[in-house]
């Protein structure tokens, strides 16, 4: 069974994406990447279960190369 | 082929002496959805008023096709639904679609046993013209067709306006002025109020074509369909086989090349495919924005509707804000004007209505900004959101094409009362469209059917069972077990009622107050804010 949510668990779902979007749209790509890195390793941290982490690096690398 | 015939309603020069009409206790500047709406309410509350509209025929085109649940509700309480829903398309799911493939599907209606479905599509013309055959049928309503409002001087016991007709123009006084005359609003114009807010850089193409075609009447929304790519679409299905197509183009493009036929019909046939037969009813290129005036009322004026406020139609929530803005200052209007409630009460019309639009801006915003993502980075973002709403459920709460018209819950109302039920039902909301019966009158199937145009009290339990109160303003009792049956406990639950409980709804059906067992004092302290200095 895996560990990683895949059901809604963000409360106020509308309000988050709209606070995380004012946060990172006006940055140049390179420092929007630095955020994202800090976001990743900051929520990382709180997750902290380490199979769970590595379930949301899968599921995250395997979408990109769905995509090519 | 035009699938409607425009009506043309009688326009009667104006016959005034000296060019100055009688006062009229209430004008209304515009007769279109919103206005109308307002007219009818203030009838049914036995207020007269006078509807001037510039033109003398129904909204140009389609429009604004999307009517909601709790709008289908006020205009059943104003005895109009029912063509509406004889003529319109009912839905209740939208299906989101990304490149090739449906991403998700949500289910909007409330509960199964709502009276009406989550919405109904309607072309606007048909809206307007099942509205203004209710107002002409109402003594209390006088239509003033082709007469123009072109100057206003406000006074502090009223207005005066300027209306010009092709047979001359006159002076109207009024003591009350209801601006319902749209998003170009002249009243708001010649006011000099400051209407801002932020412009959203994207053009949209709007087509409404007629073709035959199978299916559920479901929306649509497409993010970089295949036939569209890097853009989004949207379709609704109308009466008629008339079908709503709405594409976006982006922010630089050529807007005439655009509108070419042949250039909107190559776009129509891109997303419909080759071989179905079509044929353009409408096109219409827009932009949108989302604004407001800094206050709904200004002395003895009154802004309703997209006068008032203006969102992107992402969500439906213009025409549907504008409607509920007319449920919400129709009985407060009423009071004042029958000198049963003191003129404050028209401020927390401002406050009320103010608060639900500032919810309807922020999610129309929110599902703009979603749509058309304002930097590379956002959108790089948003399309992460919709790569991962295939396989991970989460991201689907993310996705926005549009978060759609609910009623406003007025939860930091200042009328607001006691709360000491606790329900999910609160002071403040609307009420739930919950089953019921009422002994003695088969017709009545749901709670809004029997709550009228004023103040009621639910009583529920043996401790409110002799309750007895009256108020000045009006105030109907109904006993729970008695007056009406909550056969499956629906509404008990709903506001949270364990045993004995009384319930305060307004005359537009948002709840007021939930006591347990209130003395009649308490109740009439309460609907004193109403009265005010009155």
């Amino acid at each position: 069974m895996s560990g990683l949510k895949h059901e809604p668990g963000i409360s106020d779902p509308d309000g988050f994406y709209q606070q995380l979007i004012d946060a990172v749209q006006r940055l140049s790509p390179d420092d929007a990447l630095a955020f994202s890195a800090r976001l990743n390793l900051l929520l990382a941290n709180h997750v902290g279960d380490r199979t769970v982490l590595g379930e949301a690096i899968e599921a995250a690398r395997k979408g990109l190369e769905d995509q090519k | 082929m035009a699938t409607y015939q425009y009506p043309a309603y009688p326009y009667h020069p104006p016959a005034f002496a000296d060019g100055l009409a009688p006062t009229a206790q209430v004008v209304i500047v515009g007769g279109g959805q919103v206005g109308l709406t307002m007219a009818l309410d203030l009838a049914q509350r036995g207020v007269a008023s006078v509807v001037l509209d510039e033109d003398n025929t129904v909204s140009d085109g389609s429009r604004a096709i999307c009517q909601a649940k709790r709008t289908l509700e006020i205009w059943d309480r104003l005895g109009v639904a029912a063509p509406m829903m004889a003529k319109g398309v009912t839905w209740n799911e939208g299906h989101v679609f990304y490149r090739d493939e449906q991403l998700y599907a949500f289910n909007l209606q409330e509960n199964p046993h709502s009276k009406f479905p989550a919405f109904i599509n309607i072309q606007q013309y048909y809206v307007e013209q099942f509205l203004i055959e209710q107002a002409m049928q109402q003594p209390l309503i006088e239509l003033r067709w082709c007469h123009r409002v072109t100057g206003l001087e406000t006074e502090p016991e009223g207005v005066r306006l300027s209306v010009e007709t092709p047979d001359g123009s006159y002076t109207q006084p009024c003591d009350w002025l209801v601006a319902a005359d749209g998003v170009r609003s002249t009243i708001r114009r010649q006011m000099g109020l400051s209407f801002s807010g932020q412009v959203f850089e994207d053009h949209f193409l709007i087509a409404d074509i007629i073709m035959q075609r199978e299916g559920p009447a479901i929306r649509r929304f497409y993010f970089d369909p295949p036939w569209g790519p890097e853009a989004s679409a949207l379709m609704h299905r109308q009466s008629d086989n008339v079908w709503r197509l709405d594409f976006q183009l982006g922010w630089n493009v050529d807007r005439e090349e655009e509108l070419r036929d042949e250039n909107v019909f190559a776009r129509i046939r891109r997303m419909i495919g080759p071989d179905t037969p079509f044929e353009l009813e409408w096109k219409s290129l827009y932009t949108f924005q989302c604004r407001s005036i800094d206050r709904y009322r200004h002395g003895r004026v009154l802004f309703i509707g997209d006068a008032a406020h203006q969102v992107s139609p992402f969500g439906a929530r213009g025409g549907n804000g504008g409607v509920q803005d007319a449920d919400n200052l129709g009985w407060k209007l009423a009071l004042v004007v029958q000198g049963r409630a003191g003129q404050a009460l028209l401020d927390t019309y401002d406050e009320e209505r103010r608060f639900a639009a500032a919810e309807n801006i922020l999610n129309s915003t929110r599902a703009t900004d979603f749509i058309t993502p304002k930097t590379p980075v956002s959108e790089v973002y948003r399309n992460a959101v919709l790569d991962l709403a295939r396989d991970f459920p989460f991201a689907r709460a993310l996705v926005n094409s549009g978060r759609l018209s609910v009623p406003a819950h007025l939860t930091e109302s200042s009328l607001n009362g006691d709360d000491e039920l606790q329900g999910s039902v609160r002071p403040g909301s609307p009420v739930p469209a919950l089953q019921l019966s009422v002994p003695g009158n088969a017709a009545a199937s749901h709670l809004t059917d029997i709550l009228g145009d004023g103040f009621t009290l639910l009583c529920f339990g043996p401790a409110n069972a002799e309750l007895r109160v009256e108020s000045p303003l009006g105030l109907r009792l109904l006993h729970a077990g008695q007056d009406i049956r909550d056969s499956d406990g629906s509404i008990a639950a709903a506001f949270g009622v364990r045993d004995n409980a009384v319930v305060l709804i307004r005359p537009d059906q948002h709840v007021m107050a939930c006591w347990r067992a209130p003395d009649p004092a308490t109740i009439l302290g309460t609907l004193a804010m109403i009265r005010g200095d009155c």
